[in-house]
């Protein structure tokens, strides 16, 4: 569904990504991990069309989006809904405007129609109640929530996810986990996952990548990742990933264990 | 060996290097900045005229803009309308021209200090509060979301925002120019002995038609500036800047606001006056 070709960016001289290959094939929930400023989230803006590319290629349904002009990239964008690191609600509007954001900016919908849709994207997400309060009054798992619902509100065909679970406690993580797992089953959407939490990752992942250096050094099913021999990616999974799912046999995962 | 040591030529040449490079990489951050600003203005004047057109977006910053800064105006206005009247009052009399005091309040609130004490109000009050709200949008991702679902920034947050100030600053002028020579008047009357019928019969014989023309031109290009800049200022900081970025962006905003409208206050003069002639 969106491949990305040989993408390299180049920040302050430093190479955030260097050549980078990716496929991200229809309905899976790919998860794209890596170290802090590995260039993850940077491929999630270059993916949204938010920063260009200094070389290389975005396909996106068969249609290569980098030279695609202002008003057929927001067409584009609407088939696509992202999650922020930070949620990124608008902290002018209440809840059910953010939510009713997109609706209000591209359809003719009324008020009633735009209410009811609003509601149910919020009980999609475990959220009711809330529509007349605003972001500030939120806990961070609830914002991370409607962010989610806003990001539905289009029926996207496409979720982009941006460390979904970063800042939350324990209990909250599992609860956004699960959410992307149900939302992956009932709605049957393509999902990116941008994170470094081994545990989200092998909580939510039908596939995996991992970016190192600004290039794709491991890509496969969770139960292949755990037994691709490379030391890089054994380590990063070595220290998150939960015990039940690591290959004890994998020599490399020996040798940490040994020292 | 022959060993190789720095001479007072060699170190001289080396610290003019150092001066020149500095001052070209300023030049060039300096010249960068203002062709990104230059391509925000020109980008905001064409989204004006592309529909879709959100007038409820609109009618929200004119209150904000406008309605809530009536008041400050008002009383900035006045309070130097006073000031003019007591200085010129005091000034003029040694000659013994001391009538022309209407005059000279009237002239100087109408064509220069009507429009640039709105300005400066706005600049500090409604500019650095653009800045502020844009840039603390910019670092926590609003303005990407707004991208990514869609919608042109320029268009949702930077076009209100210009027409408000472009449309309200001469709006808010008319009111800062009656009251600075309210205030004047007030001044005047009540301190020296000069009769009120006479200020107010001499007020109106120098308000010409060109006078009103010049106050409102500057006053739209003033609020064009402050919104240019504000915006500019709020969109340019990058989002790693932090609470850090936002307070230098929002103060240079203010700075900045203030220089481009005094420069801008004498190009205008220069061109309003002696080129097309206008009195």
């Amino acid at each position: 569904m969106i491949s990305v070709r040989n993408i390299t960016k180049n920040f302050g001289g430093k190479n955030v990504l260097n050549g980078l290959n990716l496929e991200i094939p229809r309905g899976e929930t790919l998860v794209i991990m890596g170290r802090s400023g590995c260039g993850k989230s940077v491929l999630l803006k270059i993916i949204t069309g938010l920063i260009p590319a200094d070389s290389g290629e975005i396909w996106f349904d068969g249609t290569e989006i980098s030279k695609l002009k202002a008003k057929k990239m927001n067409l584009l964008r609407q088939k696509v809904g992202m999650l922020f690191q930070s949620a990124a609600l608008f902290d002018s509007m209440t809840v059910a405007e953010n939510v009713a954001f997109m609706l209000d900016q591209h359809t003719d919908y009324s008020k009633q129609e735009m209410r009811k849709i609003v509601d149910e994207k919020l009980a999609l997400v475990d959220l009711e109640g809330v529509q007349d309060l605003r972001p500030a009054e939120l806990s961070g798992g609830m914002r991370k929530r409607v962010g989610l619902a806003r990001a539905l509100a289009f029926n996207p065909e496409v979720i982009l996810y941006d460390e979904p679970t970063t800042g939350l406690d324990p209990v909250t993580c599992n609860e956004i986990n699960q959410l992307i797992l149900d939302l992956h089953e009932q709605l049957q959407v393509t999902s990116v996952v941008v994170t470094h939490d081994m545990h989200s990752a092998f909580s939510v992942a039908t596939r995996m990548a991992m970016i190192h250096e600004g290039r794709q050094i491991a890509y496969g099913s969770p139960d292949e990742i755990i037994n691709i021999e490379d030391p890089i990616l054994q380590q990063f999974v070595l220290f998150g990933a939960p015990d039940q799912i690591l290959n004890m046999e994998n020599p490399i995962l020996k040798e940490y264990l040994n020292r | 060996m022959k060993q190789q040591s720095a001479t007072p030529e060699s170190s001289g040449r080396f610290q003019a290097h150092r001066i020149l490079r500095s001052i070209t990489t300023r030049l060039h951050n300096v010249l960068s900045e203002l062709g990104q600003a230059f391509t925000l203005f020109f980008q905001t004047l064409i989204q004006i005229f592309r529909p879709p057109f959100q007038f409820d977006l609109l009618v929200k910053q004119l209150l904000l803009v406008g309605f809530n800064s009536l008041a400050v105006v008002i009383v900035s206005g006045f309070f130097t309308g006073m000031v003019l009247g007591v200085q010129g009052y005091i000034q003029l009399k040694p000659y013994a021209v001391e009538g022309s005091v209407a005059r000279f309040v009237c002239v100087s609130i109408v064509k220069e200090l009507g429009p640039m004490i709105t300005a400066f109000v706005l600049a500090g009050r409604i500019g650095a509060s653009i800045t502020a709200e844009l840039s603390t949008m910019k670092v926590t991702e609003q303005i990407d979301a707004l991208e990514v679902m869609g919608t042109n920034p320029v268009k949702y947050l930077v076009v209100p925002r210009f027409l408000a100030c472009s449309i309200m600053l001469p709006t808010l002028t008319i009111f800062s120019t009656f009251a600075g020579i309210a205030g004047g008047f007030v001044a005047v009357v009540t301190l020296f002995d000069v009769n009120g019928y006479f200020f107010l019969l001499e007020a109106q014989k120098n308000l010409f038609v060109g006078s009103v023309l010049i106050s409102l031109i500057k006053a739209t290009s003033f609020g064009m500036a402050i919104a240019a800049v504000g915006c500019y200022k709020g969109f340019s900081i990058s989002t790693a800047g932090g609470a850090e970025g936002v307070g230098t962006a929002t103060t240079g905003s203010a700075v900045i606001s203030l220089i481009t409208i005094l420069i801008l206050d004498f190009v205008l003069n220069h061109i309003l006056f002696n080129i097309l002639g206008l009195i």
